[in-house]
């Protein structure tokens, strides 16, 4: 089905078609809406290693797999509520676009923990029964990724900090000595980096726009820094797969975090803000109160229909 | 509206917002009356013409336009909404009123002048004799 990015256009350059059909509709090669899948890596083969045995994840990695993939998971589900409700049609298409690959990686991360997670019936765990089948105290995601959407600069702040976060992690994560989680880590980053302009933009444009605008930027920040803290905190697990080279330590992140965002917020005239921070608990399972209506309203189709396929 | 997993965010205050397309006069006048709902100012936000280049030897094509606030948001807009599906590997955008096009009611004095002057055609020439590399 996937046919090589570089394809048959240079076959064809001449001929400008049928010069009445206006700009667009001329040479078909030349069309801006070609449609090629192109070549990289999808969830589809990850789950194919993981089934063939190929990629065979050891306990510590599956969870720490499988805590990356709830992170993009929950933030996709969350970002997915934005459809139909954006500002414009432009950033209705934008958000939707970050959701998408946020759920792409989601399911990358996920497939991936499966192999090493079985069912009861000695199976391994896929995808789906990772994402639909288990329930909130088994979620890993940390608690900035299942913050209310609230309003437009809520939810620019909140994938401002996770893009910063994010790209500093999976550009290190790209060096994993785990062959699996460096090769996801290095197709997320560049969709990261992407999203990390897009927050940047926005947080400068909110910021240095009306005073309506700049007033709902700083509360939107507010709103969401209790929960930076968490993202950058090791534990057990990090550690012993930092040590060992396959994971990247959270606080190892920090210092970067904070000076690129900190060039951002400066820029726009912001300050980063003082507030307390929450108490965390997302990688052991502990979530805020919103958590269980994102899986409620995620999982109910699924769970109501286990195996439904349309 | 179903519920949202928001709880700060009653699903009703969805309902608040006038989603209701722009009300259109059906009088044939030519001007009609069109009745903004939305209290923001939509045309802050100006047209940009959108061409894309889809690899490296072609030119650039038009794809569409969108609206964006500004040129470096157009981009954006751009790469978002026309280069989804592998599209592109470079992005125009203009600012539509920048473009200046022909009239669309003046289609026979611009464009069918030039039909039956086969003499503007190589083709209706016929070679020298002794020209070799023609």
């Amino acid at each position: 089905m996937s046919t090589p990015g570089t394809n048959t256009e240079a076959t064809e350059t001449t001929g400008h078609g049928d010069i009445s059909t206006g700009v667009a509709g001329g040479d078909s090669n030349a069309s801006a809406t070609r449609i090629t899948p192109g070549n990289a890596l999808r969830p589809e083969d990850i789950a194919l290693e993981v089934r063939t045995g190929l990629a065979k994840p050891s306990e510590d990695i599956a969870e720490y797999a499988l805590r990356l993939g709830d992170d993009a998971l929950i933030l996709a589900q969350r970002l997915g509520h934005w459809i139909s409700r954006a500002p414009e049609l432009e950033e209705d298409v934008a958000l939707g676009n970050i959701a998408l690959d946020q759920l792409g990686h989601a399911r990358s991360f996920l497939s991936y923990a499966g192999g090493g997670l079985t069912n009861e019936d000695g199976s391994t765990k896929s995808e789906d029964d990772l994402a639909y089948f288990r329930r909130e105290h088994e979620f890993r995601s940390v608690q900035l990724f299942e913050q209310p959407n609230g309003d437009f600069a809520a939810t620019i702040a909140r994938q401002f900090v996770v893009s910063y976060y994010q790209f500093e992690l999976y550009r290190r994560l790209t060096e994993s000595t785990d062959e699996t989680l460096a090769a996801i880590a290095a197709k997320a980053v560049k969709e990261v980096d992407y999203h990390r302009d897009h927050s940047a933009q926005w947080i400068l444009r909110l910021a240095g726009g009306t005073e309506e605008s700049r007033k709902r930027m700083i509360h939107g920040l507010r709103l969401m820094w209790p929960y930076v803290n968490e993202l950058f905190q090791d534990d057990d697990l990090t550690r012993r797969l930092a040590e060992a080279g396959a994971a990247v330590a959270p606080s190892s992140l920090r210092e970067d975090f904070d000076r690129l965002t900190g060039e951002v917020l400066r820029e726009a005239e912001l300050e980063v803000p003082d507030v307390p921070a929450a108490p965390g608990g997302g990688r052991h399972g502990k979530h805020s109160e919103h958590l269980g209506y994102i899986l409620a309203e995620m999982q109910v189709l699924a769970r109501e229909h286990p195996g439904a396929s349309w | 509206m179903s519920p949202h997993g928001n709880p700060e965010e009653p699903a009703s205050s969805a309902a608040e917002i006038k989603r209701e397309a722009p009300k259109v006069s059906t009088s044939s006048t030519n001007e009609p009356v069109v009745e903004p709902v939305e209290t923001h100012d939509r045309s802050a936000w100006g047209l940009w013409e959108v061409f894309v280049r889809s690899s490296r030897g072609l030119s650039h094509v038009h794809a569409g336009s969108l609206h964006a606030p500004d040129a470096a948001m157009a981009l954006r807009n751009a790469r978002d909404l026309y280069t989804r599906r592998n599209e592109g590997v470079s992005i125009w955008v203009v600012p539509a009123e920048a473009i200046a096009s022909s009239d669309p009611d003046s289609k026979g004095a611009f464009f069918e002048s030039p039909q039956g002057k086969d003499y503007r055609h190589a083709t209706y020439y016929t070679k020298s004799e002794g020209v070799k590399h023609l």
